[in-house]
């Protein structure tokens, strides 16, 4: 009996990570929704399904018609050179940090509550990855020549690429990230793709799973090696996470335009993916924990957890924020200057203000605990959030643009209804991923969760943790 | 519980995968073999409307090339020869061959003979046929040896990293200026040498700038 | 045409000298009629540019190489007459001399032309109005030449019609004693069709010829008329005057179709060296418009256009200039003004001789008489006069109105239009159109299916300037003799032989008549005289008038002057300008032109009616507004814009737009000022109401109106007044902080060969834009049109940046060429990933278009901003004949690459080619020109080889006043700017 029962206020205090009765109600409540016979899938999912696919379509569309007509679709001019396309670029990269830091960082800082999260966050790297991946190829003003940026020897030509633009940089970086992150993936989902194979009958399923989970029996052997692999893996992954979005941030800090040659960007860039990260796998846990019914696996413990991080990373921005306009004071550098001035109160200051409010202000709320465990409140602050992030990326990279140093070659920057549909296709594209995912592949790491269970049991009895939920 | 697939299948996993890479390989090698210059554009040799031997009349009968192409030395193009060059001799040298029959059409039309181009570049290449004779580089060094030639084809790659090569290292391929449209030159000595002193001499510095070529 | 572009993107001009002789039979040709055209080029966004993208698929599979397995084949098509023929080299330019005027101002053009084509056009440098500069409508003559809308058929009653046809209706034509028989053109400066019109007047001695110009010299001659009695020309000695006053006269833009007054103005506006600074001459301006020349004058006086001649009136009185004259102080406003004319009577008399007063073709008949009385009292040596050589009794808008009576009275059963529009450009109260209905056989000969061809009984395709033997002379005697490089694409004739066929009923080659009227003025070897006149496009023989000395009556004048009715000025002022891109509107169908930024405004695509910030104010307009001006029974709706320094109660508006009847380029561009233009108020009328009619029409500007006009205190384009600079040399340097900057790497030491680096003079630049368009011929840069232009998206390589500064009413300009800096240590180059631009050991900031993938980042990192991107096809829906205009020896972009200046480098090659043919390595100084210096008529731009010290350039840039824009960053550009100069009246500045 251990010392926690006698005391319900400790309860409280410490609650159970996941509520369930046993391994087996475990294995069954996350395999029936892959298995989808026992219990149906419901038609509303196929629906959404069928929604997001069509806006998928959409985005195919829109690319053939800038890969024939080029990129006079878009709103892009002089001189914003880069408006919506890299916008969406970093906002899609950013959003894909969270998913590593939170298997690999919190795996190594042994965080217990990353278990039921981690598998749907890792899915949601990937699926974003895949979406930023769209437009640095398709920016370009004739993708068909854009495998030139990659170091194929060339004999031919005898040329290379330049080496010392940070665009080359980002190849390297943002395929390292997919990669590592995929196959780290995979890697956790190994042995729950062997318990389907066991739990089902179907020939065709059992060939499909027993070919993906790669012969895993579960022995001991199998174990202490995979656990090697997964440990070596988050080892790797990790300085990724704080890689990836630095290089990202190379693209605008080495340059010379106000607004974009900053040194602090690196550190600002991280904390601001972190931040946007967290808030998207927010969103996209509580949609499924109402739809999937995961509550007692995805439990305020979990949210109230990546609220905290959202609340410090969010603030670390706002402090990135305000350092600028230091630095630009500071500096007495009369473009810098002018540049900030001009973002906060120049023709884009709605911009910069619902950035302000969405990144710096609402998430402020966090410090209650009341907040923090508010599921409307943490839905629609994921939400601010994200667009606070989109806002972010826009006004570093397309305001700073507008108005840089010669007066007489200042623009404004009209998107039309390719930029918008393009990106809209785009968030189709990673919702029609992650619904593909939730239903076809455990969204929920059940042999990790397991080991979490496994913990859990030696604090409470099943009656009390019963007796618990009834308050 | 059911086995799905046998031990065997071990080896074979392995198998296809070593399979897959190194087909994978090949597939690049490949595809890098044969989209390379050296191999779809050289021996390049459309049929022309007349079956004029460059062997004869460079080779045998020793024609300078200047006699033809006779824009070379003061224009970019080299240019191909009038119908009326053709007939200098042709009036009364083979003057009812039926093989020449286009010729005599084109003379009496003054509707120009189609001859095909063989030797090709990109139209944003800009290359000057007076610089490089002026700079000593010989006709042979891009176009092989025309005058063994019965029907000309392209030789050279004429790609990039060719134009490279020379521009970066031209002293093999620099001659002495009278010598450029002699295709036989046999060197007395290791041609690099004699290349290198007239480089010397004529300060010659070969671009390898973009704009050298590009414009 | 889609397919070369799919097969080889960067297709080359290269590829037409090979169909130039199978144009004849493309498709394109037969059907060019029905071609997009690249100004057009918001349509490329439409449906059928989406199908393309199968090919563009394929085509990219093609540009990885794989096209090169079914290669496709190119015929060689010998010139079968031999390549020998007068030393013709395949590829290489050739320049021949011509000549062309404009309004009766001459200048000698030399046009390069590849395998028989003309591609460019350039001043001739022997030819003494022009000495190698060259204006930009001039330089854009040669697109009109390729231009696919030009009238290439005979049309009877505006439908097409057929040469038979026309030949019978001539020889039926009965001309009896020419009582009914009428000619109306231009104006006449041409030796030969003077000749002609005294043959015809003789033979037909009841016949008349009326010159009618909408933008003509008629006042100069009247002004004249009135002060000494005859008519004649005025030529001031711009170069020898110290003190210049212009009234009204844009000498420097639109009132000089010709480069030769900012040619001759510059020679004193540029300081090479200390002792110029001394030198340097000192402008006032009066005027109602901001004008260029109100832009580089030192003191500007802004009033309506009727308000100059008392101006006029008052300047002769302080002067003393005549008894009986005396200075009127309308006092209030006119504070300032008394000021200014305290101050400029007090310059012109201590300037004597190096006094020079100017007054406007704009202004009348009196004040320009009271202008040749001023500098008569100066005792001004820097004006003279000559007499007319080619009669000029018959011209002008009297003329015009007589005529315009005889032919709605029904006198004229014979009219012949040469060359001109005159349904579109005759004063509205004429009623032109119902007076032209009333003839029974009007021939009317021009270059395009216009309002008038459609009016006309009769229509024949004129030849193009290009296409056509003539010959110009100058009101100073230069004359010079017209030369085709290319037969008439669309069997165009000209005026002489229209003329003559007309009168004598045969058909003469024009190159038969011009030749045999020269051949009778030689002497001697005639046949060698006339060859070398065609060479050096010059006469030799040519006798040069004469100035003749002429004093004014006095006495006459004064009665003059009482009887020169003053219009009082009430109500709103409408002046009538020429327009910096269509001058009357003939040239209205170029794209480069409309696509030209007007100097003051940037206005492209389009005119406005420019109003003061106060009258805008006061009836609360703003850009775009479009309001309607009406006067008794003539009215006219024009989008309004705020133009700083105009003057108040007065609308300024360009002619030449509002185009009906026109190519797809000028069709219902901008509005019509000539609905609103009668004979009583020909250049500027009283009495307009303006009403805002609530309607709306987006103009476009290549800078952002407002922000986009001001310097924001940046030390961009730089200036001092001239006795500051001499106080203090170092302001200039001093206005921005350059830090060293260490690289942790050896960088790239520049000092080997040839430096490329040019410097850009400030002072001398007026802001014409003759560089612009240069750059655009010379480069093959394409037309976007205004939709595109709106977007952002023009291409030009070289721009002129125009600040504003001090108060909006009176506010003073600053222009800036703005070409690529070619910065040694270029931001644009270290961040494209695959090196598409990268430096050249001659200090060149190379672009292989062919290497670019279009990342943009490049042009974002661009501090100038002077990258141009490919958004679209710009060349996609180009007719074949189009394409014929572009230089060989420039690839053309496709879309998805990024563009830029590159000082010109296939000049640059070519020239160290040619050197090296000739044996030697070092290339002289000025033997390479860009495009832009070759053009540039105030030789504000000096390219050249800075490792030289003794090239032009190097001493330029040694100048205190020489500095880097934006050097602070360490970018170290290789383009500099001479700081601008001004040279203030001390009076007026305290």
């Amino acid at each position: 009996m251990s010392a926690v029962l006698q005391d319900p206020q400790l309860m409280e205090v410490n609650p159970p990570l996941v509520r369930t009765e046993d391994y087996h109600d475990l294995t069954e409540q996350i395999s029936v929704i892959v298995e989808g016979d026992v219990v149906k899938t419901p038609l509303k999912y196929w629906i959404t399904l069928a929604i997001t696919a069509s806006v998928t379509g959409i985005l195919g569309l829109m690319l053939a018609y800038l890969v024939s007509t080029g990129i006079g679709v878009w709103g892009n001019n002089r001189p914003i050179g880069w408006a919506w396309d890299i916008t969406n670029f970093v906002f899609w990269i950013g959003i894909g940090h969270a998913g590593t830091l939170i298997s690999a960082i919190l795996f190594l800082f042994r965080q217990k509550w990353r278990t039921s999260i981690n598998r749907s966050a890792e899915a949601m790297t990937l699926f974003a990855v895949m979406c930023a991946g769209i437009f640095p190829l398709f920016h370009t003003g004739r993708p068909w020549r854009a495998y030139w940026l990659f170091p194929i020897p060339n004999t031919d030509l005898n040329l290379w690429q330049n080496f010392r633009s940070p665009l080359i940089w980002d190849v390297f970086a943002v395929s390292t990230y997919f990669t590592v992150s995929l196959l780290f993936w995979f890697t956790g989902l190994v042995p729950d793709l062997a318990t389907l194979r066991d739990r089902t009958t179907n020939k065709l399923k059992q060939w499909i799973f027993g070919a993906l989970s790669l012969g895993w029996r579960g022995s001991a052997r199998h174990w202490s090696n995979y656990e090697k692999a997964y440990l070596i893996l988050a080892a790797i992954s990790t300085p990724l996470v704080l890689s990836v979005h630095s290089i990202v941030s190379f693209d605008f800090a080495t340059s010379v335009i106000p607004g974009w040659h900053t040194t602090i960007f690196p550190p600002y860039f991280v904390a601001g993916a972190i931040f946007s990260g967290f808030a998207c796998v927010m969103t996209l846990l509580l949609i499924a924990r109402w739809t999937l019914n995961l509550q007692n696996l995805i439990t305020i413990k979990h949210l109230e957890n990546m609220n905290k991080i959202i609340l410090v990373t969010g603030s670390v921005v706002g402090y990135a924020y305000a350092t600028e306009f230091f630095i630009a004071w500071y500096s007495g550098n009369l473009y810098e200057r002018f540049t900030f001035l001009n973002r906060a109160f120049g023709p884009y200051w709605w911009a910069a203000w619902s950035m302000y409010s969405c990144n710096i202000f609402i998430p402020q709320l966090y410090w209650f605990k009341k907040m923090r465990n508010n599921l409307w409140v943490m839905f629609v602050i994921s939400i601010t959030t994200n667009i606070g992030m989109w806002f972010e990326r826009f006004v570093i990279i397309a305001t700073s643009l507008t108005r840089d140093f010669l007066p007489t070659s200042w623009g404004y920057f009209h998107p039309t209804y390719v930029d918008m549909l393009t990106f809209a296709g785009t968030i189709g594209l990673f919702l029609t991923l992650f619904l593909v995912f939730a239903r076809f592949l455990p969204m929920i790491a059940i042999s990790e969760v397991k080991g979490v269970l496994a913990v859990q049991k030696h604090q409470f009895t099943d009656k009390e943790v019963v007796a618990h939920d009834l308050r | 519980m059911a086995v799905i697939f046998p031990k065997s299948s071990d080896i074979i996993l392995k198998v296809a995968g070593a399979v897959a890479g190194i087909g994978a390989v090949i597939a690049v090698a490949a595809f890098t073999y044969y989209t390379y210059p050296t191999v779809i554009d050289t021996g390049y040799q459309p049929v022309q409307p007349v079956p004029y031997s460059h062997k004869l009349h460079a080779g045998q009968l020793g024609l300078d090339c200047y006699y033809c192409h006779s824009t070379v030395y003061k224009a970019a193009f080299a240019a191909v020869p009038a119908t009326s060059t053709c007939m200098n001799c042709h009036t009364q040298v083979k003057k009812d061959s039926p093989r020449l029959e286009p010729v005599r059409q084109s003379y009496a039309t003054g509707k120009p003979v189609p001859w095909v181009q063989i030797h090709r570049l990109p139209d944003y290449v800009y290359f000057n046929h007076s610089a490089h004779l002026s700079a000593g580089v010989s006709c042979v060094s891009c176009h092989g040896r025309i005058d063994q030639m019965i029907e000309v084809h392209q030789e050279k790659p004429l790609n990039m990293a060719m134009c490279l090569e020379c521009h970066r290292d031209p002293a093999p391929n620099v001659r002495p200026a009278n010598l450029v449209t002699k295709l036989d030159w046999v060197p007395d000595r290791d041609p690099r040498e004699i290349g290198a002193e007239i480089v010397a001499q004529k300060h010659l510095d070969p671009p390898t700038n973009c704009s050298g070529c590009h414009r | 045409m889609s397919l070369i572009t799919i097969q080889t993107p960067n297709v080359t001009g290269k590829k037409y000298w090979r169909s130039l002789n199978q144009l004849a039979d493309t498709k394109e040709f037969r059907d060019w009629v029905h071609h997009e055209f690249p100004a057009n080029a918001t349509e490329m966004l439409d449906g059928n540019s989406r199908r393309t993208v199968l090919k563009l698929m394929a085509a990219s599979f093609g540009l990885a190489g794989l096209a090169a397995c079914n290669r496709p084949v190119e015929h060689i098509l010998p010139n079968s007459a031999g390549t020998e023929a007068d030393n013709y080299l395949p590829g290489e330019p050739f320049h021949f001399a011509t000549v062309m005027s404009i309004g009766g101002h001459v200048t000698g053009l030399l046009v390069e032309t590849h395998d028989g084509r003309p591609t460019k056009i350039e001043g001739n440098p022997d030819h003494p109005h022009s000495l190698g500069a060259a204006t930009a409508i001039q330089q854009a003559l040669v697109l009109g030449m390729y231009d696919p809308d030009r009238s290439a058929k005979v049309l009877q009653g505006g439908k097409e019609s057929t040469w038979p046809a026309l030949e019978s209706a001539v020889q039926k034509l009965s001309l009896g004693d020419g009582s009914g028989l009428r000619f109306l053109s231009g104006f006449v400066s041409s030796p030969t069709l003077d000749s002609q019109r005294t043959a015809i007047l003789k033979k037909f001695p009841k016949a008349k010829w009326v010159e009618y110009e909408a933008l003509s010299r008629d006042n100069e001659l009247a002004g004249a008329n009135m002060a000494f009695g005859q008519p004649l020309y005025v030529h001031p000695k711009w170069d020898k005057a110290k003190v210049v006053v212009s009234l009204d006269h844009d000498f420097l833009n639109l009132d000089a179709p010709t480069p030769f007054f900012t040619l001759a103005f510059s020679k004193r506006r540029r300081v090479g060296s200390e002792e110029d600074l001394d030198k340097m001459n000192r402008l006032y301006a009066v005027e109602s418009q901001f004008s260029l020349t109100g832009a580089n004058a030192d003191h500007r006086l802004r009033m309506k256009g009727s308000d100059v001649q008392q101006f006029a009136t008052d300047l002769a009185a302080a002067l003393g200039a005549m008894p009986g004259l005396n200075v009127v102080n309308n006092g209030g406003a006119a504070d300032k003004r008394a000021k200014f004319l305290a101050a400029v009577v007090k310059d012109l008399k201590a300037a004597g001789p190096e006094a020079l007063v100017v007054a406007g073709p704009r202004q009348p008949a009196s004040v320009n008489a009271l202008v040749a009385l001023i500098n008569e009292k100066l005792g001004s040596a820097c004006v003279t006069y000559t007499k007319p050589v080619i009669d000029k009794s018959n011209s002008g808008i009297d003329a015009l109105k007589t005529l315009a009576g005889e032919m709605s009275a029904g006198q004229v059963s014979t009219l012949v239009i040469l060359s001109g529009n005159p349904v579109y450009s005759a004063p509205a109260d004429l009623q032109f159109p119902v007076a032209l209905s009333k003839v029974a056989t009007s021939i009317h000969l021009g270059a395009e299916e216009d309002e008038t061809s459609a009016a006309a009984t009769w229509h024949i395709p004129e030849a193009h300037l290009l296409e056509s033997w003539g010959d110009e002379a100058s009101s100073e005697g230069a004359a010079s003799i017209q030369q085709p490089m290319i037969e008439p694409m669309y069997g165009g004739k000209t005026p002489i032989e229209i003329v003559n066929w007309v009168t004598t009923g045969k058909f003469t080659k024009s190159h038969d008549i011009v030749k045999s009227y020269w051949l009778a003025q030689f002497t001697g070897d005639k046949e060698q005289a006339w060859r070398k006149a065609l060479h050096d496009g010059v006469v030799a023989a040519s006798k040069t008038v004469d100035p003749i000395k002429v004093t004014v009556d006095t006495k006459k004048l004064a009665t003059a002057l009482g009887a020169a009715s003053k219009a009082a000025s009430t109500g709103i002022e409408v002046g009538f300008y020429p327009s910096s891109a269509t001058w009357d509107g003939r040239y209205a169908n170029n794209g480069w032109l409309q696509e030209a930024p007007d100097p003051i405004s940037k206005l492209v695509w389009g005119n406005a009616a420019m109003i003061s910030p106060k009258l805008a104010r006061d009836q609360k307009l703003t850009d775009g507004d479009i309001i309607s001006l009406t006067r008794g029974n003539v009215k006219m709706e024009a989008a309004v814009m705020v133009q700083p320094g105009h003057a108040d109660d007065a609308v300024s508006i360009s002619l030449g737009y509002g185009r009906e009847k026109c190519g797809r380029v000028g069709k219902d561009v901008g509005s019509n000022a000539n609905l609103i233009r009668t004979t009583d108020g020909f250049y500027f009328a009283q009495g307009f109401t303006l009403a805002a009619t609530g309607k709306r029409e987006i103009l476009a500007t290549t800078q952002e109106r407002g922000t986009g006009d001001q310097q924001h205190d940046r030390p961009l384009a730089r200036e001092v007044a001239i006795d500051e600079y001499k106080k203090n040399p170092k302001s200039i340097e001093e206005m921005s902080e350059v830090p060293e900057i260490h690289s942790i790497y050896s960088e790239f030491t520049y000092d080997k060969g040839n430096q490329w680096g040019m410097a850009i003079d400030l002072t001398s630049c007026t802001g014409c834009n003759a560089c612009v368009v240069a750059c655009v011929a010379e480069n093959n840069t394409p037309v976007v049109g205004k939709d595109q232009v709106l977007r952002g998206r023009e291409m030009h390589w070289i721009r002129m940046d125009r600040y504003y500064s001090g108060d909006e009413n009176d506010p003073e300009v600053i222009e800036q060429p703005i070409p690529c800096m070619q910065c040694e240590n270029a931001p644009c180059e270290n961040v494209c990933p695959v090196q598409a631009t990268s430096h050249s050991p001659e200090g060149l900031n190379d672009m292989a278009y062919n290497r670019c993938v279009g990342t943009r980042y490049c042009a974002n990192n661009c501090p100038f901003k002077v990258r141009h991107f490919n958004f679209l096809n710009f060349h996609k829906h180009e007719p074949e004949l189009v394409g014929l205009v572009y230089n060989p020896d420039v690839s053309v972009r496709m879309r998805g690459v990024m563009e830029k200046c590159t000082y010109c480098v296939q000049r640059i090659e070519e020239t160290k080619i040619k050197a090296k043919r000739d044996g030697r390595r070092e290339i002289k100084d000025g033997e390479i020109k860009t495009a832009c210096q070759q053009t540039c008529p105030a030789e504000a731009i000096v390219f050249g080889n800075i490792n030289d010290p003794n090239s032009r350039v190097a001493k330029l840039k040694k100048q205190e006043r020489n500095y880097a824009m934006l050097a602070e960053l360490g970018i170290k550009p290789r383009t500099t700017y001479l700081a601008k100069l001004r040279n203030p009246n001390p009076e007026l500045t305290a």
